[in-house]
């Protein structure tokens, strides 16, 4: 990106509040409000789905009926009351949409409103744009070219019923339904999300994109989405989210699982703006995601990349089993919070094949009174015979109010690996800030530049039109953090 | 305005900082086109001056004014204060990790566009202003795509100010110790790159230690500030007097006076 961009981003956003705050009033369908049985047998019904699929579900509510909510981590935050959330929510239209013109226009206009045009526009960036609004997949655009090179991509409730051996084979493969209390409740009763598959030897023409919002009241979001890298393949994938300003915290729990085979590649790009409540810290989105990807192939390649700007807390740690010899698994991240949001985030990396590598960069920058940790592992196994990881974790602090954490998990197993690394925790000073305003930048613009500045190496990885998007929200998340 | 061209007007001008009392009544005029060295012992204020000129929050100004060009320079933002024109070249610049020095300067270059109802440069133009004013100072062209001041040697951190001064085209320019840390080579390059800067409309505040840069930038005025306030001024020849015989003689003229 040039650096003509970088500063006019920054200029752009100033004094900007989150933006996305506002709700569609649209005619919804919803579940009854409450978790039980027959809310998964609803859900399955509404969505017509193969008895395979209901057993599926229900055998993963069953077992988060055991389980108890972890309670682990070092914050205390006001629980989720299962009882009162919506499981389900839809706006009322007709069930099958060939078309965008069958779209209802207000909710083509909602994503309108957050940039995210699923008309016209976006075909000329050539992004193909896969739009969730609450419980549904509303449209995704692009299917005829994309399928053309056989790739497809399309929600994941359409693929059980288009392409269900593979949703069945690979479905819970790499996050099984008992994996841990959110992912268990996710494979209960997730409504909708993406599923992408590259068959062999393709290199998907375009960037694929999923952009989830959460409109209705009292709703909760649990997204499913899976991406299959067959052979040889290559795709770069992104999601975004926002959420209207409401002043009850909202869930969400989705699952993400990528496979890549032999010498295949998944780029995946996250840039997460969930409503972070207000400046008090009311409100805001509880992001509690599973995110893993399994290298099965040798050779293969997985590679997380996110931007956390939003939601009031956020549990996530994208993960990469290093299965194939070969492999590699990356992990590039910041994640920022101000005010009162808490976020603990990192990666693990399950060293599994020989000569497999990962690299983490991690980047974290805390304002406000808000808390902002960095949770990684990096395991060796001991057959897994020379390979490497190097984890570079930088924390920013602005203010003397916030906290920054770092806890490292290394285990290695055998002894022709090698693991490093590095830590560092900065400070915007004062005398930084002066010396900006000095020359005329004022002290948002200072805070964007040097926040911009600390990012560059993770912001570098994301396609262009997002490093743009993302830089803007580095800004905007900043706001009123000093003075 | 033909009458006086004076720019900057300092009056009875009282700082403090955390209760301790640091200015104690500055007076200074400097009109365009001048060039004025303040000299004194460490901890007389001199940094102190020049910090609370560019607008550093930190200190309480407690009485006085200060004008630029008849603007209230104390009622603005330190940005607006450096939009004005006010450069402060510092005595210890500061270190900014991944920002380079060109992103920096075309952010602060915008800027002041931006105040003065200007549109952004094109990125050709200013780099084509960027090559110019690097030549002034014989800065290193790999220096300005590292991150700003960071593992920068002393003396090239002194010169990169000189650089941003050159880039930035102040009215009033306040040069703190630039001097120090230069080898003897720089002090001569960073000299007659201000030289080359000097002009009819802009003036200098050369605060030094040694008469040595005074040779080079030959000043129109020279003041001595001492516990805070200006003891002592005269010209070009006084600092010939202080490296002489120090500033013991001075101090007791002003206990004396007291
Ligand atoms: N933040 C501060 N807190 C307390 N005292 C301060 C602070 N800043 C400056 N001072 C004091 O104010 C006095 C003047 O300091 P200043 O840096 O202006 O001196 P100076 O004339 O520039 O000295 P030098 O020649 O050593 O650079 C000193 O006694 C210094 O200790
Ligand atoms: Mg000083």
């Amino acid at each position: 990106m040039s650096e003509n961009q970088e500063v006019d981003i920054i200029d752009e956003v100033i004094s900007q509040d989150y933006k996305y705050g506002f709700s569609t009033d649209i005619e919804m369908e919803t579940a009854p409000m409450g978790l039980s049985e027959e809310i998964v047998r609803y859900i399955s019904a509404k969505k017509n789905e193969p008895e395979w699929l209901l057993e599926w579900r229900l055998k993963a509510y069953r077992y988060w009926l055991t389980l108890k909510e972890p309670t682990w981590q070092n914050f205390s935050y006001p629980k989720v009351n299962y009882q009162d959330i919506i499981f389900y929510a839809a706006p009322k239209q007709k069930i099958t949409l060939d078309s965008l013109d069958q779209v209802d226009p207000e909710l083509l206009k909602t994503f309108e409103k957050l940039g995210i045009s699923l008309t016209e526009q976006k075909r000329l960036t050539g992004v193909a744009v896969d739009a969730v609004f609450d419980s549904v997949s509303i449209a995704t655009t692009f299917k005829d070219q994309l399928k053309e090179k056989g790739v497809i991509f399309c929600a994941i409730s359409e693929a059980v019923h288009e392409h269900p051996e593979l949703v069945k084979k690979y479905l819970g493969s790499v996050v099984p339904t008992t994996d841990n209390y959110y992912a268990a409740l996710n494979s209960a009763v997730f409504s909708d999300g993406s599923f992408v598959y590259i068959p062999k030897g393709v290199r998907c023409p375009m960037e694929l994109s999923t952009y989830f919002r959460i409109n209705a009241e009292n709703t909760g979001q649990f997204e499913r989405t899976l991406i299959i890298a067959d052979d040889n393949s290559y795709v770069s994938y992104l999601e975004g989210c926002t959420a209207p300003m409401r002043d009850e915290n909202q869930l969400h729990a989705a699952v993400v699982e990528l496979i890549t085979h032999d010498h295949a590649e998944i780029k995946y790009s996250t840039v997460q703006n969930w409503y972070p409540g207000d400046k008090e810290g009311k409100g805001g989105i509880y992001n509690f995601v599973t995110k893993r990807g399994i290298c099965e192939g040798v050779h293969s390649k997985i590679s997380w990349t996110q931007v956390e700007t939003g939601s009031a807390i956020t549990w996530k740690y994208p993960s990469c089993i290093l299965k194939g010899d070969h492999s590699t698994g990356e992990f590039f991240s910041v994640a920022v919070t101000n005010n009162h949001q808490l976020a603990d985030t990192g990666t693990k990396m399950v060293h599994i094949g020989k000569h497999t590598k990962s690299r983490i960069v991690s980047k974290g920058i805390s304002a406000g009174k808000s808390h902002n940790s960095y949770r990684g592992l990096v395991k060796v196994n001991k057959k897994a015979e020379k390979s490497r990881n190097h984890t570079q974790c930088d924390s920013m602090l602005i203010g003397d109010r916030s906290g920054a954490h770092t806890f490292p998990y290394i285990e290695v197993n055998n002894n022709t690996s090698q693991v490093e690394h590095e830590a560092s925790t900065s400070k915007i000073g004062e005398d930084q800030l002066f010396y900006c305003n000095q020359r005329g930048i004022g002290t948002e613009e200072a805070i964007g530049l040097i926040v911009n500045g600390f990012c560059k190496e993770v912001l570098n990885q994301l396609p262009m039109e997002f490093a743009v998007e993302a830089q803007k929200l580095l800004a905007v998340s900043l706001e009123g953090s000093v003075g | 305005m033909i009458a006086t061209n004076k720019m900057l007007s300092i009056k009875n001008l009282k700082a403090e900082i955390e209760g301790k009392k640091i200015l104690n009544g500055i007076n200074l005029e400097v009109k365009a086109g001048e060039v004025h060295a303040i000299m004194g012992p460490n901890g007389a204020g001199k940094s102190t001056l020049s910090a609370v000129l560019a607008g550093r929050a930190d200190y309480d100004v407690t009485e006085g004014s200060v004008t630029l060009d008849g603007k209230d320079l104390l009622d603005m933002s330190a940005e607006d204060r450096a939009r004005e024109g006010v450069f402060l070249a510092f005595q210890y610049p500061i270190e900014i990790p991944g920002v380079s020095t060109t992103n920096f300067l075309k952010t602060a270059v915008n800027e002041k566009r931006k105040y003065q109802g200007l549109e952004p440069m094109e990125a050709t133009d200013f780099l084509k202003l960027m090559r110019q004013k690097m030549e002034f100072v014989e800065m290193d062209k790999s220096l300005t795509s590292r991150s700003l001041n960071e593992g920068f040697s002393g003396g090239e951190k002194k010169r990169n100010e000189i650089f941003q001064m050159a880039m930035l085209e102040p009215k009033l320019s306040i040069l703190d110790e630039t001097d120090s840390g230069l080898d003897i080579d720089a002090l001569r390059l960073v000299s007659e790159g201000v030289n080359k800067l000097r002009s009819k409309d802009n003036a200098y505040i050369v605060i030094t230690h040694y008469q040595r840069l005074l040779d080079y930038i030959v000043p129109d005025f020279v003041h001595v500030l001492y516990k805070g306030r200006i003891v002592k001024s005269g010209d070009a020849s006084l600092a010939k007097e202080l490296e002489l015989k120090g500033y013991d003689w001075i101090k007791a003229e002003v206990e004396a006076s007291m």
